[in-house]
């Protein structure tokens, strides 16, 4: 950490005995650097279509789990496995599904049912969205599984009472299942936020030679870093970029604090 | 109201089986795609018309598969006992001895949980070229080695053990080794058990840091095998299916074996947020 932090104000490139400071340059350096903006940008779309999509599916599919009886632990077991087996194994697979017809599984699907073929991965436009549908795949069971265990923490009586009172499903829904939820979706968008953030595997898995390509149109800071520091061995720049994406994991986690401190208020 | 209420809960079971196909629909047709023979590989139909074990064979006589496979248990294996031991022994002298500075300690070591590991990557690569670690499994594990949330989790469940039970085997004899290795451990054994099975898939699973460390072909694990492999497989789907298989069916093995204390685990974690 106190090494990243040092390693950021040098140039260093591992090999040369002789380290420079030299100040801030590195920032300069980073933030004017096409690729590491490109980089910040697609790292904050992963978070912006990614953490939606995956708390609101998963609480809704959590709500319907919660009310049926027969059949639960297997729909839980058959929903978590994505999120227990190798990153790098089911970004291949997808990989394949994502393919142009008439190798790639969706676009037969798509054909089969007459409608147009999607570029998928190789679209600068749509690549970023498949992984983004990838790792919500991925992260769904583990959101589901928590929420369950949430929903089924929420006394009966509560349902009851409000059901007596008259009260319609949907507003059961809204009045009192969501807001008690609250704590559990704060920490769910927190943690799916910082995973989001730290995307790397299924983007250097799916994309040509692990670049983040087409045209760095999908490259997350992780990978960014990645290249900077193994490809290029320029440490210094680097680790500024790291602790960028560090400044990042902290603002939202200082902002999950202040929310935690409210509620205890 | 109870008609409602069944509509609700038919449609309730339509809307969670469509969604548990699209959940196993990659895995059924990655694992069935890995017997079929390459002219029937772009066919649609999910099994194969005229199985075969070819593509194993080829993976298993011409790729270093075994031996990623090896690594990758290696690896998860020493790691995961370490992690036990290590972290019981930490978690255990900070809940249970006083010390000046444990709590600072203690506070020292939940702060590395906010570290992402893309920030340690560049002063553990530093470090284990300067210590002439490259090359060998010590580099690919010493990050795992040891887990500040382990720590955490032992220090919690260890101090809820009541002192007297100690007190009463000091006076009976028991060296304080002793008294961790035989009446500690054996009380905090759920939680041990837990810390296994997640450390166990984190380090099996874990890509990053074997990607950047492993240089040499015989030190991959099996991501990072399977990774090389597929891009270098230009395309041959069914080879890849087949890694894709062999890195995938240990875990979903180990997940339905432990599926309780797994969801378990993974479950408590929000309650606690």
């Amino acid at each position: 950490m106190v090494f990243s932090l040092a390693m950021s104000f040098t140039d260093w490139n591992l090999l040369s005995k002789d380290v420079h400071f030299t100040g801030f340059d590195n920032f300069v350096k980073i933030f004017s650097d096409e690729v590491f903006l490109k980089a910040l940008w697609n790292t904050i779309k992963y978070v912006i279509f990614g953490v939606p999509s995956v708390i609101l599916l998963s609480l809704l599919i959590a709500m319907m789990l919660n009310r049926i009886r027969k059949f639960q632990w297997l729909f839980r077991l058959l929903y978590v496995m994505p999120y227990i087996t190798p990153l790098v194994a089911v970004s291949w697979v997808w990989r394949w599904l994502y393919q142009p017809p008439p190798m790639g599984v969706l676009n037969n699907i798509l054909l089969n049912l007459n409608m147009p073929t999607q570029q998928f991965l190789s679209s600068t436009e749509q690549a970023l969205i498949s992984i983004v549908v990838t790792t919500v795949w991925i992260q769904l069971g583990y959101c589901i599984v928590i929420f369950l265990a949430g929903l089924q923490t929420i006394p009966s009586e509560y349902i009851e009472a409000a059901r007596i009172d008259g009260a319609s499903r949907r507003q059961i829904t809204w009045k009192i299942t969501v807001p008690l939820l609250k704590p559990i979706t704060l920490f769910l968008v927190i943690m799916q936020s910082i995973s989001f953030l730290r995307i790397f595997t299924q983007v250097y898995n799916m994309s040509v030679q692990g670049s983040g390509g087409p045209l760095n149109s999908t490259k997350p800071l992780v990978l960014y870093i990645y290249e900077k520091a193994f490809v290029n061995f320029d440490m210094g720049l680097a680790s500024s970029a790291s602790l960028v994406l560090f400044g990042l994991i902290m603002v939202i986690t200082f902002i999950q604090m202040k929310f935690l401190n409210e509620k205890s208020d | 109201m109870i008609k409602a209420d069944r509509k609700y809960t038919v449609t309730a079971y339509i809307v969670l089986t469509v969604l548990a196909v699209l959940m196993i629909f990659p895995f059924l047709w990655m694992i069935f795609s890995s017997f079929k023979p390459s002219w029937e590989i772009y066919d649609m139909a999910l099994l194969p018309k005229s199985p075969t074990l070819d593509n194993y064979k080829n993976i298993f006589e011409f790729s270093g598969f075994p031996k990623w496979f090896l690594n990758s248990t290696i690896v998860a294996v020493i790691t995961t006992l370490s992690v036990l031991f290590f972290d019981s022994l930490v978690g255990f002298t900070l809940a249970k001895y006083k010390f000046p500075g444990r709590k600072i300690l203690f506070i020292l070591i939940l702060s590395t949980l906010m570290i992402p590991t893309e920030m340690l990557v560049i002063p553990w690569y530093a470090m284990s070229q300067k210590l002439n670690w490259m090359g060998s499994y010590w580099s690919l594990m010493f990050p795992g080695m040891i887990s500040g949330f382990g720590i955490f989790l032992m220090k919690q469940f260890m101090g809820t053990i009541p002192d007297e039970l100690l007190d009463a085997a000091r006076i009976d004899g028991l060296s304080e080794f002793k008294i961790y290795w035989k009446i500690v451990l054996p009380l905090v054994k759920p939680a041990l058990g837990t810390l296994a099975i997640f450390n166990f898939i984190g380090n099996w699973n874990a890509f990053l840091w074997p990607l950047i460390v492993a240089q040499d072909s015989s030190m991959y694990t099996l991501p990072v095998g399977m990774a090389y492999f597929s891009s270098e497989a230009s395309f041959q789907w069914e080879q890849i299916m087949t890694g894709a298989t062999i890195s995938t069916i240990p875990l979903i093995i180990f997940f339905l074996i432990f599926q309780k204390q797994i969801i378990q685990g993974i479950a408590t974690q929000g309650l606690k947020g």
